[in-house]
C-alpha cells in the first residue's frame, strides 16, 4: 500500500487540461456553466472535435475507436471534462451501448453503428424501462415476432431519456413468449424514423424535456438489426449496467457542483455578510465535500483496485447509491446558496422544447446561477434512476453482506 | 499509488492479529479491565519486540523505516481486538510528537528510551475548554533559579495514568513550548480515571512542577501538530478495524438469530440498515486513505485530509456503532457482549481530537480547491 500520486498521471492531467482549454469553443463552455441539459448542436461540435483527436469514446477498445488509456487516465479525462464545463456527451450511446455493441456486435454492426456515434452525428436512446416495468425491468411485454426477414415489434416504453432527439433506440423486447421471463428477451436496434414509432413527450418536475413514452405501433425492424443471440439480451444489459460501475458515482460532476456552491455563496448577500460565512450554511456544504472527498476516494479504490481485493465489490456496490444522494444534495444546496433567487422557475430558455406557459426569467446574469433551481427540482430523480436507491441496498445486503 | 498490501504489510497485518487472538480474546481483555490495570506491561514489551513502537519511525531514529501506514495497519488489528494498552497515547501522539522536533540530545534520548520499552512518555498537551482544538494551551511555563516549572490543567491524558514522563507543553513567553516533567514530580498530580471506553486515563494537575526544556516554541507547534497527525490516523484506523468486527458480528448475529419463525436477516428493514451500515464503513475507509495518502505533506493539503477523514470517520463509528447495538436488540446494550464494548471504544473515538463538528468547521475554514493540480495557496 503507498498513495504517491504517479507524476504521469499529472503530466496525463495537464495535457488533458491543455486541450480542452485550446479547443473547447468559448460559446459552448458559457453555455456549459448554464445547468440544463446540453443542446445536440452543442454536444455534435464537441463530439467532431474531440473525434479528431480520437477522445471521443476513451473506454472502447482500441481497435474500434478507444483510446488505451487506464481506467484511472479514463476518470482524470472526465474530471477535466467537468473542470472545463464542457458538454454532457450522449452517454446512451456512448456509455450504454457503445461496449455492448464493442463486446456482442455483428463485425456489420459496429462498422454501421460505430463511426457516427464517435463523431455526434447518430444518437441514441435506451429503450428498457416500461409502464408495468420499471425496477422489476425482467416483466417487460414489449413483443418482437419474427416475420420473414423482420421483426414486427408492439410496445410501450416509457421513461426514454432523449428519445425525443434520438434517431436510434436500443430497446429489449421481447421474442420468445414461451420460455422464462429472462430467457424471451433481445436486444433490437430500431430506427426512431421507422413507421409506426410514435414518441410523447413527459414533461418533467423541472419543466425540461429529457423523458418520453415511445409507442411501437406495427414497426417493422429488419432482423439484421438484432444484436447478438436471440434470447440473450438481458445478459447483454446486465453486461450494459456494469459498465457503469464508477461512471455512477457522478463524483467529477457533483465536484463542478461544490465550486459552483462556493462561488454562488460566496456572491449572495445575507444580513450580515455573504451566504458562505453563515456557520449553518458553510456546516453543510463542509459535510457534502467531506462525503465528496469520501466518494472520490472510493472511486480511486474501484479505479485502482488490485486483484482479488474482496473490498472492491463492496465499493463498488456503494458508489451509485451514496453518488446518487450527493449529487441530489448538492444541486439543492447550490439552490440555497442564491439565496431567494433560488426559488425562481427557470426553465431552459434556449431549449427547442418548451413547455407551454410564462416564460419570463428572474433577473440573473451571473452564468453559474442560470438553471440552479431547475438542476435542483430534476436532481430529485438521481436516487430513482439507474436502479432506485431501495434496490440499491438490496443488492449491497444480498451479495455482499449474504444476507 | 497502490490500495493492496505489499507482502510486508500484509506479514505485519497477519502478526498483528496472530498476537491479538493469542493475546486478546474476550476473557484477557475482561480480565485486564478486572484487574484495575487496564496495561499489560507484558503486552507492552510484546509490542517493542515486535518492532511495533517504532514501526512508523525512521532507522535514523532507531525505528524500522515505516511510515504512518505500517501504524495504521498495526491500529486497524487493534481496533478488531479492542486493545487497552495507550499504544495511541505513548506510540504515536508522545512519540510522534518528539519524531517530528529537530534532532538534539533530550529529543534522541527520549525517542530512544520510548523505542526500548524503558520509557512511558505521555503527550500532556489537551485542556478542559480544548474539545479536540489543539491550538489552545492554556498552562504556563516559568524560568525559576533552579531552571523551568510549569503549572496548569491537562486532561484525558492518554496513558497519563502509568506515565512515568510527561512531555508537556506550556506557554513560556514566547509561545508554546514543550517540557518534559518526571512523573511523580513534586507539584505534579495525576488523576487516574476510566474514559468509558475502560481506557486508563489522567487528569493532570501541574503546581509549579519542575521540567526540563525539550522544545523551544519556534518548533514545538508544529512538533505537536504532527504528533496529532499521526494520533488523527491512528484512531480512524483503530475505528475502522471496530467496525469491521461489528460488521462481521451483525452480519452473523442476524443470519442465525430467529423470530418470527425467520432469520432477522430475511426482513428488508434489517437488510437495509446494514446495507447502510457497510456504506458509511466503507466511505470512512476510503477517507483513511485520503488521510494517509497527505500525512506527510506540508501545509494545508494535510489539514482538509485529516479533518476530512475524522468528520467521515466521527460519523460513521458512530453510525455503526448504534445501529450494530439495535440490530442485536436487547443483548447490545449488555456489558457482557462485546458489541457494547466496541460501540464504547466507537464513541470515544468519535469525540477524541475533535469530534465531527469541529473538524467540519476546520474544513469550511480551508475551502480546498476542487480539482487536483490546483495548489491551494491560491485560495488562501
Amino acid at each position: 500500500m503507498n498513495f504517491d500520486a504517479s507524476p504521469d498521471d499529472d503530466r496525463f492531467r495537464a495535457d488533458v487540461r491543455a486541450f480542452i482549454e485550446s479547443d473547447l469553443p468559448g460559446d459552448i463552455q458559457r453555455r456549459g456553466r448554464h445547468d440544463y441539459h446540453s443542446s445536440r448542436a452543442d454536444v455534435d461540435r464537441w463530439m467532431k472535435i474531440l473525434n479528431r483527436r480520437g477522445w471521443s469514446a476513451p473506454h472502447w477498445p482500441v481497435e474500434l475507436g478507444g483510446t488505451g488509456w487506464s481506467a484511472l487516465q479514463r476518470h482524470i479525462f472526465q474530471d477535466e471534462l467537468r473542470r472545463a464545463r464542457a458538454p454532457i456527451l450522449d452517454r446512451c450511446a456512448l456509455d450504454l451501448l457503445g461496449p455492448v455493441l464493442c463486446r456482442f456486435g455483428s463485425r456489420e454492426q459496429q462498422q454501421r453503428f460505430l463511426p457516427p456515434i464517435l463523431n455526434g452525428d447518430s444518437w441514441w436512446c435506451q429503450g428498457f424501462s416500461e409502464p408495468g416495468a420499471g425496477s422489476d425491468l425482467a416483466s417487460l411485454t414489449t413483443r418482437a415476432d419474427l416475420e420473414g426477414d423482420h421483426y414486427v415489434v408492439n410496445g410501450h416504453k416509457i421513461w426514454t431519456t432523449e428519445a425525443h432527439c434520438a434517431d436510434w433506440i436500443f430497446a429489449l423486447v421481447r421474442t420468445d413468449q414461451s420460455v422464462k421471463p429472462q430467457a424471451g428477451i433481445s436486444f433490437l436496434l430500431i430506427d426512431m424514423e421507422s413507421a409506426g414509432v410514435t414518441r410523447r413527450p413527459i414533461w418533467s418536475i423541472d419543466e425540461g424535456l429529457t423523458l418520453n413514452e415511445v409507442f411501437f405501433d406495427k414497426v417493422r425492424v429488419p432482423a439484421e438489426n438484432l444484436l447478438g443471440e436471440p434470447g440473450a439480451g438481458w445478459s447483454y444489459a446486465k453486461f450494459l449496467l456494469t459498465n457503469e460501475r464508477t461512471t455512477s458515482a457522478v463524483v467529477s460532476h457533483t465536484k463542478r457542483d461544490i465550486e459552483q456552491i462556493r462561488h454562488l455563496a460566496g456572491s449572495t448577500p445575507t444580513p450580515s455578510g455573504l451566504v458562505i460565512d453563515d456557520p449553518a450554511f458553510a456546516l453543510k456544504l463542509a459535510r457534502l465535500e467531506a462525503d465528496v472527498f469520501a466518494l472520490e476516494w472510493s472511486v480511486l479504490r474501484v479505479l485502482l483496485a488490485a486483484d482479488g481485493d474482496t473490498g472492491t465489490a463492496a465499493v463498488s456496490s456503494l458508489l451509485k447509491l451514496r453518488g446518487s444522494e450527493l449529487s441530489e444534495r448538492a444541486a439543492l444546496l447550490a439552490a440555497e446558496a442564491m439565496g431567494e433567487l433560488g426559488l425562481a422557475a427557470m426553465p431552459d430558455p434556449d431549449s427547442l422544447y418548451r413547455m407551454p406557459g410564462n416564460a419570463a426569467m428572474p433577473p440573473i446574469v451571473d452564468d453559474e446561477a442560470i438553471g440552479v433551481s431547475a438542476r435542483a427540482m430534476f436532481r430529485r430523480a438521481t436516487t430513482i434512476y439507474g436502479g432506485a436507491s431501495e434496490i440499491q441496498r438490496s443488492i449491497i445486503a444480498k451479495t455482499i453482506l449474504g444476507l | 499509488m497502490d490500495f493492496a498490501l505489499t507482502h510486508e504489510q500484509r506479514a505485519l497485518a497477519d502478526s498483528v492479529r496472530r498476537f491479538c487472538e493469542r493475546h486478546y480474546d474476550p476473557a484477557s481483555r475482561r480480565a485486564l479491565i478486572e484487574s484495575g490495570t487496564h496495561f499489560s506491561a507484558e503486552n507492552w514489551r510484546a509490542f517493542v519486540d515486535l518492532g511495533w513502537i517504532g514501526a512508523g519511525v525512521s532507522e535514523a531514529d532507531g525505528g524500522f523505516g515505516g511510515s504512518a501506514i505500517e501504524t495504521a495497519i498495526i491500529l486497524q488489528e487493534f481496533g478488531r481486538a479492542l486493545v487497552l494498552e495507550p499504544f495511541v497515547g505513548f506510540a504515536a501522539l508522545a512519540l510522534q510528537t518528539l519524531v517530528a522536533l529537530p534532532v538534539g540530545e533530550t529529543r534522541d534520548s527520549l525517542i530512544a528510551a520510548i523505542l526500548a520499552g524503558e520509557a512511558y512518555v505521555a503527550l500532556a498537551h489537551g485542556e478542559p475548554a480544548s474539545r479536540g482544538d489543539i491550538e489552545l494551551c492554556s498552562s504556563v511555563a516559568e524560568e525559576t533559579a533552579r531552571g523551568w516549572t510549569v503549572s496548569g490543567h491537562k486532561s484525558l491524558v492518554l496513558g497519563g495514568a502509568i506515565a512515568s514522563a510527561y512531555l508537556v507543553s506550556a506557554r513560556n513567553g514566547e509561545g508554546i513550548a514543550l517540557f518534559l516533567v518526571q512523573a511523580g514530580a513534586a507539584g505534579a498530580v495525576a488523576r487516574p480515571y476510566r474514559s468509558i471506553d475502560n481506557h486508563l486515563v489522567a487528569h493532570l494537575h501541574f503546581e509549579a512542577a519542575p521540567a526540563t526544556l525539550v522544545a523551544q516554541s519556534s518548533v514545538a507547534g508544529a512538533a505537536i501538530a504532527a504528533g496529532h497527525a499521526q494520533a488523527l490516523v491512528c484512531i480512524c484506523a483503530e475505528a475502522i478495524g471496530s467496525m469491521d468486527v461489528l460488521m462481521e458480528i451483525t452480519g452473523e448475529y442476524v443470519r442465525t438469530r430467529r423470530q418470527f419463525g425467520t432469520t432477522l436477516g430475511s426482513f428488508q428493514a434489517v437488510q437495509h440498515r446494514m446495507a447502510d451500515m457497510l456504506v458509511e464503513l466503507e466511505l470512512a475507509r476510503s477517507t483513511l486513505y485520503y488521510g494517509l495518502a497527505n500525512i506527510a505533506v506540508s501545509g494545508p493539503e494535510r489539514g482538509h485530509a485529516l479533518a476530512t477523514m475524522k468528520a467521515v470517520v466521527s460519523a460513521a463509528a458512530l453510525f455503526v456503532g448504534r445501529n450494530a447495538i439495535q440490530l442485536h436488540g436487547a443483548i447490545g446494550v449488555t456489558d457482557e457482549c462485546i458489541v457494547s464494548h466496541h460501540y464504547r471504544r466507537l464513541t470515544v473515538i468519535a469525540a477524541l481530537f475533535g469530534n465531527e463538528s469541529l473538524h467540519l468547521q476546520k474544513l469550511s475554514e480551508l475551502r480546498k480547491p476542487i480539482w487536483r493540480a490546483e495548489p491551494m495557496e491560491e485560495l488562501l
